[in-house]
């Protein structure tokens, strides 16, 4: 009897696969960053209680919780493909996933997917954990899961691409270190850009992680930074423009193909 | 019913297979590394349900052909079939018809032996109705009392226990082990010696590369001997044996015995009382070696005469040639 083969199920396996290996370390994926935005969120609302948020009826602290949220699905989304990618690359067993009939693109989005749903799970967390001491209302639920998808989906494959590009676990770190990091945190997670210098402000303008976040706590308050368009058109260009570089990498095999 | 679909270990369901097409169709294959060729307008035609011998010496290109088979490595030129399909334009077949076992020992370190298999059939479309076959590759390749240990927890050996099953979980119906013997213990050689065995028999086209040439020698219906990236050759193991002129005539002598120096330039080797002779089938017969030693009053404790070994073939076609 002639088995049933199914082309979707190579891409729901390396999806299930991927999930599997982020909770069986869910302290180091999910428990951890969840952690450090709580400090975070601790240090700063007691360092910077009573600051104004810029927002009409919005307190500081509740101005705060929005941008930890995303610099974590930032930074998880980014972690999840770039260590994953890494790690099979230096083990070896990546050959088992490129040898399999997986198409490009069922690659790229089943460890897309898994990212996304790692910072999912990061955010329900945090906003679980924050829910008894800061109040928040979602008054665009649309634009704040269209941003969630398009700046996870843009870091996560910003991670392959690292996950790629990196020969060794030094080069994966320098980049989260000297580009992640920096662009996360120098895009008003921890203030309004109305609140720098003008200059500062338009350097701001430039840094697609600022769009990225204002456009997430658009969700939340319904007011932001820059106009919600902006924030949208930003995040769909940087995530047409990054996944299509990786699955440009991923198809023509660059450094995982000889 | 034919053999192929009575046997428990019977491939062939994956769909797809070109009528009369062979198991491996490889034209003109190239691929260069910077100024090294390690593909050079390579040919190569296996048949379908054959034990094929991919032999050559260390980076002589039988890794590239085989990643080059896979998909893991992009020649610059060329073509390559798998039961005529295209492993670029009709990959999704093409490698569901393949598998193939990795020459590096390579593992996933966060999944358990079972689960690593039922992955690893994901990948290639398989969904539960896979899990028979599983079970009996779990045991036939006496991984039962590891399947729910961790990958890392494993020996090498079981490594490649796991890596041959992984590669057999989709019951493709080519196999190409390279070097799967490679550092293992004599008992996984026989288990995997037996098992490939019946797989071929069952219908499976399985591609060998070894070093171990009485492996080779064994096993495979056919040798294709690669060295340069370029084929040097492609014959039944039988022909290739016979290529070879000589036969050896090992005598065990007693102690102080001298050889007649008119036999000492046949002297192959000398080892603890031993004497091997390289004899040239045409220009020396045995009856005369013996008249000499009877002539010289040689005591000869044991004697045995020995067929040329794959292994002296392959050193006479890649070394022997680099020297020569």
């Amino acid at each position: 009897m002639a088995e049933a083969y199914s082309d979707v199920r190579g891409f729901r396996t390396l999806l299930a696969k991927e999930i599997r290996r982020f909770v069986s370390v869910i302290g180091q994926t999910v428990t951890a960053p969840v952690v450090t935005a709580l400090l975070y969120l601790v240090v700063f609302a007691q360092a910077l209680r009573g600051q104004p948020s810029s927002y009409p009826d919005v307190s500081y602290t509740q101005f705060l919780v929005p941008g930890l949220i995303m610099m974590s699905v930032l930074q998880n989304a980014f972690a999840n493909t770039s260590s994953s990618l890494t790690q099979s690359k230096f083990m070896g067993n990546l050959v088992f996933v490129l040898m399999a009939p997986l198409s490009t693109l069922e690659i790229f989005g089943a460890y897309v997917l898994a990212a996304l749903l790692r910072a999912a799970l990061v955010v329900v967390v945090l906003i679980a954990a924050t829910w008894p001491f800061v109040h928040l209302v979602i008054e665009r639920p649309l634009a704040l899961i269209a941003m969630f998808l398009l700046a996870g989906g843009t870091l996560a494959a910003l991670g392959m691409i690292g996950g790629i590009v990196a020969t060794k676990f030094d080069h994966l770190a320098a980049f989260q270190n000297f580009v992640v990091m920096p662009l996360s945190f120098l895009s008003g997670v921890f203030y309004s850009i109305h609140s720098l210098p003008p200059f500062w402000e338009q350097v701001s303008r430039f840094n697609p992680f600022f769009y990225l976040i204002d456009g997430f706590r658009y969700g939340f308050f319904g007011v932001g930074d820059a106009p919600i368009l902006h924030s949208l058109l930003w995040g769909l260009g940087c995530f047409l423009l990054v996944s299509t570089v990786c699955i440009t990498m991923l198809k023509t095999g660059y450094k995982l193909r000889a | 019913m034919d053999a192929r679909s009575q046997s428990s270990i019977a491939t062939g369901n994956v769909p797809g297979g070109v009528a009369d097409a062979p198991a491996l169709d490889i034209v003109a294959v190239s691929k260069r590394y910077g100024d090294v060729h390690a593909l050079d307008g390579l040919d190569l035609r296996i048949e379908c349900g054959e034990y094929f011998g991919l032999l050559g010496p260390n980076g002589a290109g039988k890794s590239t052909l085989i990643n080059s088979i896979s998909g893991l490595v992009r020649p610059d030129s060329g073509s390559i079939r798998v039961l005529g399909h295209d492993n670029r334009s009709e990959f999704r077949v093409a490698r569901r018809l393949l598998g193939v076992v990795p020459q590096e020992l390579v593992f996933d370190p966060f999944f358990k032996v079972e689960d690593v298999l039922r992955i690893q059939a994901g990948y290639y479309g398989c969904g539960p109705e896979a899990q028979p076959w599983i079970e009996e590759l779990i045991q036939r390749l006496d991984l039962g009392f590891k399947r729910r240990a961790s990958m890392r927890t494993l020996s090498g050996g079981q490594k490649r226990r796991v890596m041959i099953a992984q590669a057999l979980v989709h019951r493709p119906q080519v196999v190409i082990l390279d070097e799967p013997t490679a550092g293992v213990d004599v008992e996984l050689r026989r288990t995997l010696w037996k098992f490939t065995r019946e797989l071929n028999a069952a219908g499976t086209t399985i591609v060998l590369t070894t070093h171990y040439l009485d492996e080779a020698q064994a096993l495979c219906h056919r040798i294709a001997i690669v060295d340069h990236g370029k084929l040097k050759l492609v014959e039944t193991t039988e022909a290739l044996l016979a290529r070879n002129p000589w036969r050896f005539l090992q005598l065990k002598l007693a102690a102080g015995t001298v050889l007649p120096a008119v036999l000492e330039p046949l002297v192959a080797s000398r080892t603890n009382g031993s004497v091997e002779l390289k004899l040239h089938r045409d220009e020396h017969s045995i009856g005369e070696v013996m008249a000499a030693l009877k002539a010289a009053d040689v005591d000869i404790l044991d004697m045995h005469t020995r067929e040329p070994r794959l292994e002296d073939v392959f050193i006479d076609l890649t070394y022997g040639a680099r020297n020569g």
